[in-house]
């Protein structure tokens, strides 16, 4: 087992090396420039600029200089855009913030969602399934967009309960929000996800054996059928992890949060070249970890399943 | 030991509201009641790239940047030209300009404020070095030498700056320029700190290492959440400051802004949603503002090869500007107090006398039947109809205005192709000419008419219509050395109306909910320039 | 413990089944499920909506009520007398035909979506997760730099290099859209290969690529179409993220999206029904899919029942 994930750990050097160098492709390859702006720079000051930012350089030496810094000083280089601040630091600033509420937003969505889900398969066909399918499709096709001004306008104008952004290091009542508008549509799929898997478990014979035998329900579901039953939702979690990450973007414009999902699409945007980098090697070095967790959760759950 | 800093914070706090002479008092000059609480927090549209005063290039950090540092001159509210940290200035032709420092002017570490700072941070701007996209501003400034400073071709030392002493400074342009002083007000010509800068690099602008001249000082901030200031002890007006705390707070999405605003979490925003303003005038009449600002809108019409062939000619041009029933678009479509427009530059630009516009005072009727005409004589029309491909940048606000003009030129049997693109690969299209018609605006970076017209004379790195006209490239020229260019500037928009170079739409209006407690906003100046050591907050 | 199904079921499994009284099974089964029919029913009318809603709208999608421009909060509510049936947008055009019109955009682009990810990430997936080894990994290790990519420099590649049209749409989205599924389709063909059944095929010399197709795909089918009616609506939402780079419709067309989008934009400003009606379509629409979804997995389960 250590050997494998010490294997996995070492193939993820070249798959964040191909990562980078196809990200350094598709940037240099679209149109616009970080230092573009309606006023038109002269071209005296555009060459000056990319003098500073190294972009006069031939392309290899670009991507060679931005891999040797990673390698030896772990330093990302500087933002195109924001002029004192460099890539580490706005990660260092902005990653712990996606982190703490994409942390408690993956906790509510896989408990709430799963307990969801196993309620509703194990009560298949009665009011409580309803409810449960009702409340996770509701939540599904509430896109968050809509959600999260819809949430402000209750609990800040309303009710006047909870500020209306903003993260102020983290304190409960900024965190609430952000939470409730990025987990709801992920809980609704493991919803969706745990009782499907669920119903087919308790259809499976080894079940209907244990069933037959005259054990309880709650320790048929308990002991058997909840490990078979939560694969396909570990196989969902490394994308839903990934996508909670880059899904932050909504989360950190409506709320101020200050993430760095508003990142994901402000640095292409910008064209921050240095920004955008550093968070698809941040990105990918989280997707590849959370796959590995992932595929050992699997041999985990079935012992047949060897690497 | 939470509970402690807690409490400790509080009484810093405490003490800081302490020191302040005006809280709870009667402000000097209007004898309005003060309130208890000066504080003011406002909305910040975006994260500023920086506040490095040479390096600005957006309004945002432009916003800050007033509050923080101090020019050679500053605004009253009205946009008239005040005393900043020089005290007067004079030049006897124009040319060489001598402004008078004022010697109690002081940094916020206590250093004092000197001509040799302005030297500095001028040559900083103009220096390849520094690598500033508002580089072109110093050129734009006409001081001696700098084109070739920018070029790098000559050292930074060369630009024709002079410290006469620590209190006068000698500024020689290249050609007279009248409304020099005016310019010097934009942050590019803000001064930085030397030593500052020099000790810390790129990072002298964060909280902690900066140190600035304004009435304000940096004390926290937090990358796209918030920053935070308070008054500069040093500052040499510091007296007649009155606003304690200020806080800025980044949100992007206008929506929630608004939302958090009526909720009473700030007292100023602008950027409002698009078609809120009506709503929000009609329920909160003194919160709700609109005031002109010096921008314009308008499209531009791509008259090189890469054009349209109808569009090359005048006759096509001119219909389609007639066919757009611009009050339409300002009344029932922006619905914000926007002026249409039949001029490129603003209705409020200081000293611009308008030119007389005929078809300015048509009725719509009238414009559309000349249109018609005009189509057929060009040989377009119903019967040979034409496709424009539109560009626009996404953005909810153009994309009505587009739709709606869409419709008013289908009678002229145009179809406009709407194509939106994000920011910077509208900017690639249109700075390359791979547009027929493209919607534009363009803001004054000073107030007088030449910050617009210059953009239509042939060799303007922004004329991205490549609208060529020798009658306005000779009036522009001619303008720079006249002692009056009104009547010059007046021409050219003539020039403009009759070749259509551009289609303007409207003059922009600046639109934004304020707090009715804050007063002496300054509601007249057309730049949007505020200072907010000049408002106050009355006891309600 | 998982291993319940017994060597005669794996071997009857193997045996070639006639087709006919499977599908005829599937549909007996599937018209038995109210909620899957009743969904069936919704998903229909909602389609009959798209292909005649034209036919009997007053208005089309793209001209301005000129008489509505300007104080749509008043005149542009819903009404019959003025033909706006659902009401106008913020510019006074007909919200009924745009509804319409977004409708046909939108149930292409959700329908068209899910079928890419379930065809090509299933694929993908099953045929990672059979091999294993080193197949497995390489092929897992381009998903996850794919995932990783910034999707934005694609999109706006694509619109620059080839244009925009609708198959680029597709293309746009079909490109993303497989990635998770190929990551569930694997999780679970991993389980998949180690049973007897797999195994039992594999002893009795079936080609791999027939084993996938006949054994391990039809066992992935209630996974895959319960993820493919969660992926319509978040592809329905992301066609108006690709329409904001510039390369999904473009004005006067519209989508669910971008329909919702604008709604709640205008959400204050008391026009509530330019998000509601755009909201109710795509909602009752999920609902069906879901049921249908539903209805689909139960039915065509290869586990008797």
């Amino acid at each position: 087992m250590l050997a494998y994930i010490f294997k996995r750990l070492l193939v993820a050097i070249p798959v964040l090396l191909i990562l980078i160098v196809a990200t350094f492709i598709l940037m240099y390859s679209a149109p616009g420039s970080p230092f573009a702006t309606e006023r038109g720079v002269p071209p005296e000051v555009l060459a000056n600029l990319e003098r500073q930012y190294g972009l006069d350089q031939p392309f290899h030496v670009q991507i060679g200089r931005y891999v040797w810094n990673i390698l030896t000083q772990f330093d990302f280089g500087p933002s195109f855009i924001y002029r004192d601040q460099d890539v580490n630091d706005l990660i260092a600033q902005g990653f712990p913030v996606t982190l703490t509420y994409g942390f408690w937003s993956f906790l509510v969505a896989v408990l709430v969602g799963g307990t969801l889900g196993i309620f509703a398969a194990v009560r298949q066909n009665t009011w409580l399934d309803y409810l449960a399918v009702g409340v996770s499709i509701g939540a599904q096709v509430l896109p968050n967009f809509v959600l999260a001004p819809i949430l402000v306008l209750v609990f800040t104008l309303s009710l006047g309960w909870l500020p209306g952004g903003g993260w102020q290091g983290g304190q409960w009542q900024y965190i609430i929000m952000p939470v409730i508008a990025l987990s709801t549509s992920f809980m609704a799929s493991i919803a969706r996800i745990s009782r499907a898997s669920m119903l087919e478990v308790l259809n499976s014979n080894f079940i209907r054996t244990a069933r037959a035998k005259g054990l309880p329900m709650r320790r048929v579901v308990l002991r058997h059928a909840l490990k078979p039953a939560l694969l396909p939702v570990i196989s969902y979690l490394g994308p839903a992890f990934v996508g909670m990450i880059t899904g932050s973007v909504v989360i950190d414009v409506y709320f101020s949060t200050g993430g760095i999902g508003k990142f994901f699409v402000e640095s292409a945007l910008n064209r921050d070249y240095g920004v955008m980098m550093g968070i698809t090697v941040l990105l990918g070095a989280l997707t590849i970890f959370f796959n590995l967790v992932v595929d050992l959760l699997y041999a985990w759950i079935d012992p047949k399943i060897r690497y | 030991m939470k509970v402690d800093r807690l409490l400790l914070t509080t009484s810093v706090l405490a003490f800081g509201f302490g020191a302040m002479t005006w809280a709870a008092g009667t402000h000097p000059v209007t004898g309005d009641a003060l309130a208890e609480d000066q504080t003011f927090q406002f909305r910040v549209t975006a994260q500023f790239p920086t506040i490095d005063p040479q390096l600005i290039e957006e309004v945002q950090g432009a916003h800050i940047a007033r509050q923080l540092f101090e020019g050679l001159t500053t605004q009253a509210a009205d946009g008239a030209l005040l005393p900043g940290v020089a005290t007067d200035w004079s030049s006897p032709d124009n040319m060489v300009w001598t402004f008078n420092l004022r010697p109690d002017a002081k940094w916020s570490n206590g250093d004092p404020v000197t001509a040799q700072d302005f030297v500095y941070s001028w040559q900083r701007a103009a220096d390849p070095a520094t690598a500033s996209e508002y580089a072109w501003y110093v050129e734009l400034s006409q001081i001696k030498n700098a084109a070739s400073v920018i070029a790098g071709e000559i050292p930074p030392d060369q630009l024709g700056l002079r410290a006469i002493d620590d209190q006068t400074l000698e500024v020689t342009l290249s050609q007279p320029l009248p409304y020099f002083p005016q310019m010097t007000v934009h942050t590019t010509f803000m001064p930085s700190h030397k030593a500052s800068v020099e000790a810390h690099g790129s990072e002298w602008t964060r909280p902690g290492n900066m140190v600035s001249n304004g009435a304000y000082v940096l004390e926290e901030m937090a990358v796209n959440e918030f920053l935070r200031m308070s008054p500069n002890p040093n500052y040499w007006d510091k007296d007649n400051v009155i606003i304690s705390d200020v806080t800025g707070y980044v949100i992007d999405e206008s929506t929630t802004a608004l939302t958090r605003f009526q909720a009473g979490e700030f007292d100023m925003m602008d950027d409002l949603p698009p078609g809120s303003y009506p709503r929000l005038e009609e329920e909160m009449p003194d919160v709700a503002h609109s005031v002109p600002r010096l921008c314009s809108y308008y499209y531009t019409v791509n008259q090189s090869e890469t054009g349209h062939e109808a569009l090359q000619d005048p006759r096509v041009r001119t219909a389609l500007s007639y066919a757009i029933n611009r009050d339409v678009i300002t009344d029932q479509v922006l619905k914000a107090g926007q002026a249409p427009a039949y001029s490129f530059t603003h209705w409020a630009t200081a000293g611009f006398e308008m030119p007389k516009i005929e078809y300015a005072t048509w009725s719509q009727e009238e414009r559309m039947a000349k249109a018609m005409e005009l189509m057929a004589e060009a040989g377009y029309g119903p019967e040979n109809p034409i496709e424009i491909d539109f560009i626009y940048n996404t953005s909810e606000a153009h994309k009505q205005v587009a739709t709606v003009i869409s419709q008013m030129w289908r009678p002229l049997g145009v179809t406009l192709n709407m194509n939106n693109y994000e920011w910077q690969s509208y900017l690639d299209i249109r700075g390359n000419q791979k547009f027929h018609i493209a919607r534009s605006g363009w803001c004054g970076d000073y107030n007088e008419a030449s910050t617009f017209l210059d953009l239509l004379t042939s060799n303007n790195d922004n004329n991205d219509g490549k609208y060529i006209s020798e009658t306005v490239d000779k009036l522009m020229a001619q303008s720079v050395t006249m002692t009056d260019p009104q009547p010059n500037y007046t021409k050219v928009e003539q020039v403009l109306a009759e070749d259509m170079a551009i289609l303007p739409i409207y003059h922009y209006t600046q639109n934004f909910v304020l707090d009715p407690s804050i007063k002496n906003w300054p509601m007249q100046n057309v730049e949007n320039n505020w200072y907010l050591k000049d408002i106050y907050r009355v006891a309600q | 413990m998982f291993a319940t199904k017994t060597a005669a079921d794996a071997l009857a499994d193997a045996a070639p089944v006639q087709g006919r009284s499977l599908w005829a099974d599937a549909r007996i089964r599937f018209f038995r499920n109210q909620a899957a029919v009743t969904g069936l029913v919704i998903l229909i009318l909602v389609g009959a909506f798209a292909a005649l809603g034209p036919l009997i709208a007053p208005w089309n999608n793209e001209d301005i009520d000129w008489s509505v421009l300007g104080n749509v909060d008043t005149g542009g509510r819903p009404s019959l007398a003025t033909g706006h049936w659902f009401g106008t947008d913020a510019l006074g055009r007909d919200l009924f035909a745009r509804t319409v019109q977004g409708t046909q955009v939108s149930l292409m682009v959700g329908i068209v979506g899910a079928l890419i990810a379930v065809v090509v990430g299933t694929l993908y997936g099953a045929t990672a997760g059979y091999f294993g080894g080193r197949t497995d990994d390489i092929m897992m290790r381009i998903v996850d730099v794919l995932m990783s990519i910034p999707y934005m420099f694609v999109l706006i590649l694509l619109l620059v290099v080839f244009g925009r049209s609708m198959l680029m749409l597709f293309i746009g989205i079909g490109l993303i859209s497989w990635l998770d599924m190929a990551r569930i389709a694997r999780g679970q063909t991993l389980t998949l290969r180690r049973k007897e059944f797999v195994e039992a095929a594999v002893a009795t010399g079936v080609r791999p690529f027939t084993i996938i197709l006949r054994h391990i795909v039809p066992n992935l089918l209630g996974v895959v179409i319960v993820y493919a009616t969660l992926l319509v609506p978040s592809m329905i939402i992301y066609e108006s993220f690709i329409s904001f780079l510039g390369l999904g419709v473009q004005e006067p067309l519209t989508s669910w999206g971008a329909l919702i989008n604008d709604g709640a934009a205008e959400m204050n400003n008391g026009t509530l029904w330019m998000l509601g009606f755009p909201l109710f379509f795509f909602v009752i629409t999920l609902f069906a899919f879901f049921f249908v979804g539903d209805g689909l997995r139960d039915a065509l389960d290869p586990k008797d029942r």
